[in-house]
């Protein structure tokens, strides 16, 4: 589902690649912990899937797709095929929790009569049942980011993507977040999560990929947090 | 295409950056006005070029008692002269098309018509004058075979082309044309950078919003429309605004006060005006478009 073979991405004003001879294979329905220090190269590396950034050198395909091949008018076609979550949610402040979900739907064209159908259905999955016409600043951080999953779901990608989205979050809530996304890899969906939170990675066990410095340096199956260190 | 939802966006464009908005709206009035204006004077120049070059003629004057010119040493002008020169004339058809001699006298009550409230009719007097053949030619360019024809012969003051005189006239006018052309120019580029800065900034404001449309997936053509419409109805309500002060021209400036007070010549017809209208349109929503287009490759690369 996401091939890395020897990629290196160096950003244009920074001494040091921001990820370095990076190879790593994940597959189709697997969920995958991406850790390491902040400024290890957790997020360039989930840029590099979503195609927001090139790699400097070495291939990265992903969904069937070598990424240096794909032409500029066919990137939205293929982002569809991804859900994104952030830390900081990235709501739209003035539009309701349905209308931020419909909001993706809308914009990728969908007609209306699905957007109606599957927007209510994807609340449901994130349990937010009841609050659809609440706005942002109106629900707790838990729920914002469930929104945000919702939004992320909606269309039904074959991967998604986190980046820390625990990381506004406390423990407990956390755990609410980590049980819906675990809910979402059992879809089928390919999970990829960016995180510094040891305890939920030590209690989830799932893979677990670590980058130090831009460099992989362990890949490890039902791993824990710290164990390279 | 959802365009409800396009035009939702573009109505909450619109009234985010109400101050851009307004701005963009005046900086398009003005600049097509001027453009439309440098369309009319152009219009006009053609107009009048018609209008004289249709009644320009070759002047044959002749001499009277007071000329001075070498051809005019044997004294006035006699009949047996003058005769030669009507026979002359009428043998050089086609080419002329008309002749028209004038009296001293008739030149000086035209002149005293011509120059009714000025001091100078009271001035003239008749003997001033001269008469003189008026010939129109049925190709004015052909001046030189005229004049070869007739000038310094006894009894010809001098052979005038009045459209050589008109063109001198009108090269001051094409000099007026190139400047107005150069100010509507200058207007429509300062609107282009006055465009881009206000795409800048309603990206800018809406970086939110496109940033998701991009995650999920939507189309550059789908993240840019509610921009280019923006701009597009902008210079639509300023191409609006421009074509109402043509018309006002036109209704007021033109019909209203040139006309009546120049009346030696014709003025541009309503026709040449509604012909621009369609022009300050397009050219207004084509350059918005086009401006907006490329500032938004470099700010709305997905
Ligand atoms: N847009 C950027 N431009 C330049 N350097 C960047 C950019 N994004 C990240 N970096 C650098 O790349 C390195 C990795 O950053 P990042 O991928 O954000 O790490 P993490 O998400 O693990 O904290 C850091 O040294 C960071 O400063
Ligand atoms: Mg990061």
């Amino acid at each position: 589902m996401i091939r890395f073979e020897d990629v290196t991405k160096q950003y244009p004003s920074q001494t040091r690649p921001a990820l370095e001879s990076i190879t790593v294979e994940i597959e189709k329905g697997e969920f995958v912990f991406l850790v390491g220090a902040s400024g290890s190269g957790k997020s360039t590396f989930l840029r590099l899937v979503l195609r927001e950034e090139r790699a400097g050198s070495g291939q990265i395909h992903v969904a069937g797709k070598d990424l240096s091949r794909l032409s500029h008018w066919k990137i939205p076609a293929f982002r569809r095929q991804i859900g994104t979550v952030f830390q900081d949610f990235r709501l739209l402040p003035n539009k309701t929790v349905r209308q931020n979900v419909a909001f993706a739907l809308e914009v990728i064209g969908k007609p209306r009569s699905q957007v109606d159908r599957v927007v209510p259905e994807v609340l449901d999955l994130v349990q937010l049942d009841g609050k659809y016409d609440r706005m942002p600043d109106e629900l707790s951080g838990g729920e914002q980011q469930r929104v945000a999953i919702a939004r992320a779901f909606v269309n039904r990608p074959m991967i998604l993507i986190a980046d820390e989205p625990t990381g506004n979050l406390d423990p407990t809530t956390s755990v609410g977040i980590m049980k819906l996304l675990d809910r979402i890899n059992r879809t089928g969906t390919t999970v990829v999560m960016a995180t510094h939170d040891a305890a939920i990675v030590d209690q989830m066990r799932k893979r677990v990929i670590e980058l130090e410095g831009g460099k992989l340096v362990r890949d490890q199956s039902r791993g824990v947090y710290g164990y390279a260190r | 295409m959802r365009a409800r939802l396009i035009l939702s966006e573009v109505a909450i464009g619109l009234r985010r950056n109400l101050t851009m908005t307004v701005a963009l709206v005046i900086t398009f009035a003005v600049s097509l006005s001027l453009f439309g204006m440098a369309l009319m004077v152009r219009a006009q120049v053609d107009t009048m070029k018609d209008y004289w070059y249709d009644k320009v003629q070759v002047s044959i004057f002749l001499c009277g008692k007071s000329s001075d010119s070498a051809s005019c040493a044997g004294g006035a002008v006699t009949q047996a002269q003058r005769d030669q020169i009507r026979t002359d004339l009428e043998s050089l058809r086609p080419l002329v098309e008309q002749v028209y001699y004038e009296t001293s006298a008739q030149a000086y009550q035209r002149f005293q018509e011509q120059f009714k409230d000025s001091p100078i009719a009271a001035n003239a007097s008749p003997d001033a004058l001269p008469e003189s053949f008026r010939v129109k030619l049925s190709d004015p360019t052909q001046y030189a075979v005229i004049a070869t024809a007739f000038a310094g012969r006894p009894g010809v003051d001098s052979v005038v082309d009045q459209r050589q005189l008109l063109d001198r006239f009108f090269s001051v006018l094409g000099g007026l044309q190139l400047g107005a052309l150069v100010i509507a120019i200058v207007m429509i580029f300062v609107t282009a950078l006055l465009i881009a800065n206000t795409m800048r900034v309603a990206a800018f404001s809406r970086r939110r919003e496109t940033s998701i449309m991009r995650l999920v997936g939507a189309s550059d053509f789908y993240i840019q429309m509610p921009f280019l419409l923006e701009a597009a109805i902008g210079a639509a309500i300023g191409a609006g605004i421009a074509g109402l002060a043509m018309v006002a021209f036109k209704r007021w400036v033109i019909d209203g006060f040139l006309a009546p007070t120049f009346q030696f010549t014709a003025f541009i017809g309503w026709e040449t005006v509604v012909g621009i209208l369609p022009v300050l349109l397009l050219t207004g929503v084509v350059l918005a478009m086009v401006t907006a287009l490329i500032t938004l490759r470099k700010y709305l690369r997905v």
